[in-house]
Parts: C-alpha cells; structure tokens; sequence
C-alpha cells in the first residue's frame, strides 16, 4: 500500500482568499464573524455569518465552485506538476449551488418569470466543483461528489486518502465547498434553532449555538514515492481515515459513533492515542456537539485525552458546513508543517463539562507529531482524518 | 378551546401521547420529547398562535424560554399571546 502526503493546498474563506491569510489569521486568532449582508438579510432572525468578503460575482459558476476553483488553483500551484492527467478530485458539499436553486425559484416563483438561464442545472449540480476543476486543469482520473451534510469535505478527504493508497489514482485533489450564507440557506437552519444570534463560543459556558460560515479547501493528496522523487514538498501525510454512522438520533449527536469514527481513524494510521497532540474538534458551539465531543475524546483516547492539545476553529471561520472540514484541515496542516495550534477563541468561561485543553484565545507553539480533525454530520455521520507531520 | 388545552393538545401530538394524559406539572422529558421533538413542538405553538417562541436548545438556566414543564410552555405562551395583543 502507498503512503499519502499532501502536496498542495489551497483556501477562500471568511478569513482570507487564501492559505498564508488564514492561517496567519488562525495563528492571530481572528474572528471573520460579522453582520451578513445579502438580500431579504431583515427577514432573518439570524443576521450574522462568517461570510466571504470581496468576492467577485461570478456569471458562469454558482458561488460554491467559485470557491472551490480558486482553492484548488492554490492547491495545484502549490503542488507544481504533481497532478497529470491520471489525478481524479473529490469535493464535498452539503448544499451544492444553493444560490442558484435560490436565485431562479425566486425568478420562476416570486417575479413569476417563465424562463431560467440555461445552464442553471450545471451551475447547481452538486457535482459542479468537482466537474469544473477537473475540466479547467485536465484531470481524467476517478472524480465526483460527495455529501454528508457537515462531514462532507472529510468524507471527500478519506475517498481521496483512499483511492491514492490503494493505487487507483496516482494523485487526487480533494476538499469540501460551500456557499450556503444565502436568504434559503439561513432560513432554513434558523428553523432548527441550533444558530446563535450573537457569536460562536466553543467548549464556553456562555455558547449559545452554531455561526454558519462558507468557502472552500483544497489539497493535492499523492503517493508519497512519487512526491519524493519529483522533489515536492509534503505538508503533513494522510495516514488513516475513520467513518461511522450513529444509526440513531436524527441530529442529536452520539459519543459511541463519534468516538468510534475517531479508534478507526487512529487504527488506521497506526496511531496510538498519546502519538496525537492536537484534535481540530468538530466544536460548533452547541451545546449537544460540545459535551458529546469532549466525551468522545475522553472515550476513545483514554487518560491520553488530557495530553491532547483540543481547538475548535469555528468561531474563527464559521461553521462552514460541507467545507468546514477542509478549511479545518488547514489548522491540522499548521500545527504538523508549522508548529503552530491555533486556538479556540471566545473561550471566556470554560463549560466545566469540557474539560480539555481546549487552547483558549491564543494560539500556541508545540511541536506536534500526528493530528485528528472530527467531523460529525447530521443524520449521525461521523468522518475523521489522521495525519502525520510529514516523514 | 382554552390556550392551555390547545398548547397541551399540540405537546400531545409531537410526543404521541393522549392530551388527557398530560398534566402542567409533567417535564417534557417524561414525555419522550427529546431537544429535536421540542423544536418541533414549539414550531407548531408558533404556527398555531402566529407568534415567535425565543426558545433555543442551546442555552443553559435561565434567561431564555422556559420549558422545564408543560405548565411553564402554557405560561409563556401566554405571555406572548398578550404581548402580542398589547
């Protein structure tokens, strides 16, 4: 079996447009959370986001692969000639064009309009990222989607981790992509009231929920044979991958899954849990996500849980959904290439129910020889990746 | 149909009970609703009575909506119907 490294890496987010802008913006601890501004923002009563700034109207692509082709052109540069023609991608997203889907019911619904565009199916299609990349860099290996709602990019990252290593693609490029910061796409998470009016506070006493966030991430995965002998530079290895579904609650979270996705995550990647040093934590500031969390550590990582180095990024980024996970990774490719945790922030009072070292506000210097980064989606889905510093 | 019976009919109808069966003293946790099935419950209030419930699972204590008992969802419930009229 071939062993994975990461070549290239790539991001538009809330916090910059791109890879050395958020993570130095990690490493400062910003937050990109502020007031949303798009129309029909007054009917919400949900009015803030983590929402890309500055970003370009684009006629061809719904927002989502925008993001996503920005990303993955980082990414590729990055990796130089590493991807040929052989290379397949993988994005994930939970809500695909979203904005598209948007934009024509209301022309077709509420301006009673009786045509849309014509390529409003292509620009929608949950596909659309994957598709586009791989035309715009000639990519002919193994490519699609994937989407499981906030474990999408995970999920996306692992399909990757796992076509490269069993030899079905010499190289593969592989993210999650969202653009869900739209009037629908609030509205209807607001309906499960799990958005917080005022601010995203991981592992706080003082959290009040979920800020939605969106973007995209990135990265060139490659047989690490081949990285070496064409001289790239690997930022970390992907060394396992963990997934399980909860079979249970629709969107109540469950330690057992969670922390199960996290043993086979490290099994695979024949860790044990005091090789980890840091966790990028799902950590979405609810109350539900946070305590299941932090026992799911507890429980699949033992008396090692207190060793662990444990952030959540979100309340830097947003929770950026099918993305969230790639944007996430970046913060697990800092703290192995750079040595550098970024922290939790808005942490003002610790829930004494989250116990770990959670890294409040400031970002820490630790060397770090393996990382987790936990997803877990509605509808029980829980995805984790295990990465090494680079060998 | 008073406030209190229409609320404890709606409670009912999400946790798959007999209206006859719940009391104002009764936990909506003795009743099977779980943080999703309270959502649910309280979208139908909002629906029912055409207001807005400040109630959010994700806050602990007080402060926000009280939803400890059936007794206490009326009593908010309620509340908001007079405000709205005020």
């Amino acid at each position: 079996m071939r062993r994975v490294v990461i070549t290239g890496a790539g991001t538009v987010n809330a916090l910059a447009h791109d890879l050395p802008g958020t993570m130095r913006a990690m490493a400062e601890g910003r937050s990109a959370i502020g007031p949303l501004a798009f129309r029909d923002v007054d009917r919400l009563s949900v009015r803030i986001g983590a929402q890309v700034r500055g970003w370009p109207e684009d006629a061809q692509h719904d927002r989502f692969t925008g993001f996503a082709l920005a990303a993955a052109a980082e990414a590729l540069a990055m990796a130089g000639d590493g991807a040929g023609e052989g290379a397949g991608v993988v994005i994930g997203s939970a809500a695909g064009g979203i904005g598209t889907w948007e934009e024509n019911y209301r022309a077709v619904f509420q301006d009673g309009k009786n045509r849309v565009p014509p390529l409003t199916v292509p620009r929608l299609m949950l596909n659309a990222a994957s598709s586009q990349i791989a035309m715009r860099h000639g990519l002919r290996g193994p490519s699609f989607a994937v989407s499981s709602a906030c474990s999408s990019a995970n999920h996306a990252i692992g399909q990757a981790f796992r076509l490269v290593r069993d030899g079905y693609a010499p190289a593969m490029v592989a993210g999650g992509a969202e653009a869900m910061l739209c009037f629908g796409g609030i509205k209807a998470w607001e309906g499960l009231r799990v958005l917080s009016p005022d601010g995203c506070r991981p592992f706080s006493a003082s959290r009040n929920g979920m800020v939605m966030g969106e973007g995209a991430a990135v990265f060139m995965l490659e047989d690490a044979d081949r990285a070496r002998a064409r001289g790239a530079k690997a930022l970390a290895e992907v060394a396992g991958f963990g997934m399980t579904a909860d079979a249970g609650d629709l969107v109540a979270p469950s330690v057992e899954g969670a922390a199960a996705a996290m043993r086979a995550a490290l099994d695979e990647a024949r860790l044990a849990p005091e090789d980890v040093g840091y966790i990028n934590a799902h950590g979405t500031g609810t109350r539900l996500n946070d305590r299941c969390e932090v026992a799911a550590i507890r429980a699949a990582f033992g008396p090692a849980a207190d060793r662990a180095m444990v952030s959540s990024t979100k309340a830097m980024h947003g929770h950026a959904i099918g993305a969230t996970g790639a944007i996430e990774l970046v913060a697990c490719l800092m703290a192995l290439d750079q040595g550098v945790i970024a922290p939790t922030i808005g942490l003002d009072r610790p829930d004494p129910d989250c116990d770990l070292d959670h890294v409040p506000n400031e970002a820490r210097r630790a060397l770090v020889g393996a990382a987790l980064s936990n997803s877990f989606a509605f509808g029980g889905l829980n995805a984790v990746l295990a990465l090494k510093a680079s060998p | 149909m008073t406030v209190a019976e229409r609320v404890i009919a709606l409670i009912a109808a999400r946790a798959l009970a007999d209206p006859a069966a719940i009391t104002p003293g009764m936990t909506v946790e003795s009743l099977g609703l779980d943080s999703l099935g309270l959502v649910e419950a309280v979208f139908t209030i909002e629906e029912a009575f055409d207001i807005t419930v400040p109630f959010t699972p994700n806050e602990d204590g007080p402060g926000g909506f009280d939803v400890s008992t059936v007794g206490a969802i009326i009593r908010g419930v309620e509340g908001l119907i007079a405000a709205k009229a005020a």
